[in-house]
């Protein structure tokens, strides 16, 4: 039953734009979209933070070179997805081997210092770029084309492109932590002097997960680029980093589907609060609307007070009894 | 490139640099002897800024204002120490990180709801001038004001770390704070109290900055990130390594917007170096931090043997 349970809900997110056009709301397949796009970047981190246990405090760095990346080949004429993409992914997981590279030589407060530093350093970077926009970002004509029959203007189209590749970072990031890396670099967390001593290269294995998950968010960016046919060193602010790190922990730190669970949850609730009306909180406060980012930083301190294993802890506990 | 020029933005960066400190002191006595990451910090600096506007309203007088804010603050503070951050303490930094961030939306929207997006607060008319310094070298009397309260501060904090009692504990609480709880120091007291006099150090940044920045919501996000890059150059629990940070950092950062556009023009296309001076200008400081972290991990001045 349990096992089953990620193949329902795979089944019920193809079925939602089909559910969405006959109800005529296709707005909330666009929405969608942008849920599982943040769902991918914060599966990247959780690769980082939660499995690895490395605090990293710049991953919108990753995601904003990917969004940059993809939005360049566009302005400069290359459009097709196949080269943008994986370029995307390629510029921001070397870019997380340089940063890596150094900071991983720190340690605790010092190397969430570190990438922050390095995040800040790539933010005032795409601030510079006065060529694609600089601080006024860049407005894309057209999104990537991705040939194949496939027409990524369409949203519903481009919906299933990101659920897609959603699911295939998923099983990707399933078969990795199962696979003798994913254990070592648990093993590395908890006890990296031991590792050290029984022979394992922890300096690498680390380095080598904080690229990958440097490379997904890459793709999670080009694909945020393209969903918003927009980019701007916005993306980039430390505030972002600190959200994907706020939706690991929510959804459940070093748990496979955390990163999901917890774009979900986080931009959930900030649409819910944002977009519908509430009886009962407008009741309390007419315009609590325009203060959403109230509840959301609310339930946040919330869940790291009484809930540090988030949302996928709820299910664990729930499997014990 | 003239001599005053050079002058003039270096009593800038020192102006910069002193105000950072009182942000770094307050941050980095937390983090020494707590091993608490507050990113909320920034959000005193805020709440600093805006009761020091509203109470500068109320008063009609800048210096009446601006005391006034700084107990107002300190209880602000020390009312969040009790209430949340308390709690954290035992947590790992995951935690605190992701909890201060919550605080940070919450208390950003609470100064929304309660003062709006932005406030004025005017400096005080006398000191809207310049002063002339040296011959043929005006400089605003206003800013040298801030370099004044910022030296009197620094001297003042040096005093009570370094010769008082109370700072006798907080120096004890940095260095080691298992022996310092051992030996029957109040450690629940002396939480609270740094972290209202952290808070009332803020609140005296943000007054003073605010006539030259804006009282915005928002604005204690990027000054944040730069007294942690202060305070881990610095090296975390030291006063004296916030002081020395501080002043790098905030010479550094004026230095480099002031002169870095001219100097890049000396070397690459005038059309490339206005754009990427002010962007490069920022990114060494961060460069700076790295460099520290990458040499001396400890930073500068570890206070921790």
């Amino acid at each position: 039953m349990r096992r089953a349970a990620p193949y329902f809900v795979l089944l019920l997110a193809i079925a939602l734009p089909l559910v969405m056009r006959s109800l005529d709301q296709v707005y909330y397949v666009t929405m969608a979209s942008r849920i599982l796009i943040y769902a991918l970047a914060a599966t990247s981190l959780n690769l980082v933070l939660g499995y690895g246990g490395m605090i990293s405090f710049g991953h919108a760095a990753f995601v904003g070179a990917g969004a940059y990346t993809a939005s360049v080949m566009i302005v400069e004429g290359v459009p097709s997805a196949w080269i943008a993409w994986p370029l995307a992914m390629a510029v921001s997981g070397l870019l997380a081997l340089v940063v890596g590279a150094i900071s991983l030589r720190t340690r605790g407060v010092y190397f969430i210092m570190i990438t922050l530093a390095f995040a800040q350093m790539i933010y005032y970077l795409t601030i510079s770029m006065k060529a694609y926009g600089g601080d006024e970002g860049l407005t894309l004509t057209q999104r990537s084309d991705a040939g194949l029959g496939l027409d990524l203007k369409d949203d519903i189209t481009f919906y299933y492109v990101v659920l897609a590749l959603l699911a295939l970072t998923v099983f990707f990031l399933s078969r990795l932590v199962n696979a003798r890396f994913g254990r070592v670099i648990e093993a590395i967390r908890e006890n990296e002097a031991r590792m050290e001593a029984i022979g394992y290269p922890a300096f690498r294995f680390k380095l080598t997960a904080f690229a990958i998950a440097g490379a997904l968010g890459g793709l999670a960016g080009a694909l945020l680029a393209n969903q918003n046919s927009y980019v701007n060193p916005g993306i980039l602010h430390w505030t972002e980093s600190g959200k994907l790190m706020i939706m690991v922990i929510l959804g459940g730190v070093g748990h496979l589907y955390g990163g999901v669970f917890g774009a979900v949850g986080l931009l959930g609730l900030e649409e819910l609060l944002a977009n519908h009306k509430i009886g009962w909180l407008a009741a309390l406060y007419p315009n609590y609307q325009q203060h959403s980012l109230l509840a959301v930083g609310v339930v946040m301190l919330l869940v790291v007070l009484y809930a540090p294993q988030g949302i996928a802890g709820l299910f664990k506990r729930r499997e014990r009894k | 490139m003239s001599l005053t020029l050079i002058l003039e933005q270096s009593l800038n960066g020192l102006q910069f640099g002193l105000m950072l400190f009182l942000l770094a002191a307050g941050l980095t006595l937390v983090f020494g002897i707590m091993d608490m990451i507050n990113l909320a910090h920034g959000s005193l600096y805020m709440v600093g800024a805006f009761l020091a506007a509203t109470l500068v309203q109320a008063t009609g007088s800048f210096t009446l204002g601006v005391l006034l804010a700084i107990p107002a603050t300190a209880v602000v503070g020390m009312a969040l120490e009790i209430t949340v951050l308390r709690t954290l303490y035992e947590r790992d930094h995951l935690s605190q990180v992701l909890a201060t961030f919550a605080l940070i939306l919450i208390i950003n929207e609470l100064v929304r709801m309660i003062w709006g997006s932005d406030m004025p607060l005017p400096g005080p008319q006398a000191l809207s001038g310049p002063v002339l310094l040296l011959p043929g070298m005006p400089y605003s009397a206003y800013r040298l004001l801030i370099i004044g309260v910022g030296l009197a501060v620094a001297v003042l904090l040096y005093f009570v770390v370094a010769k008082t009692r109370v700072g006798m504990l907080v120096r004890a609480g940095a260095s080691n704070r298992e022996m310092a709880l051992a030996m029957g120091v109040n450690i629940k007291l002396l939480f609270t109290l740094v972290f209202g006099f952290g808070a009332a150090l803020c609140a005296v940044a943000g007054a003073m900055l605010a006539p030259i920045f804006a009282v915005q919501v928002g604005m204690g996000e990027n000054i944040l990130i730069l007294a942690f890059v202060v305070i881990v150059i610095g090296g975390i629990g030291s006063i004296r390594g916030a002081l020395v940070g501080s002043i790098l950092v905030g010479m550094v950062d004026t230095m480099g917007r002031a002169f870095m556009p001219a100097i890049l023009r000396e070397i690459l296309t005038p059309a490339f170096a206005s754009a990427a001076g002010p962007a490069i200008a920022s990114i060494l400081i961060y460069v700076l931090m790295a460099a520290v972290l990458f040499w001396r991990p400890q930073g500068l001045f570890p206070a921790r043997g």
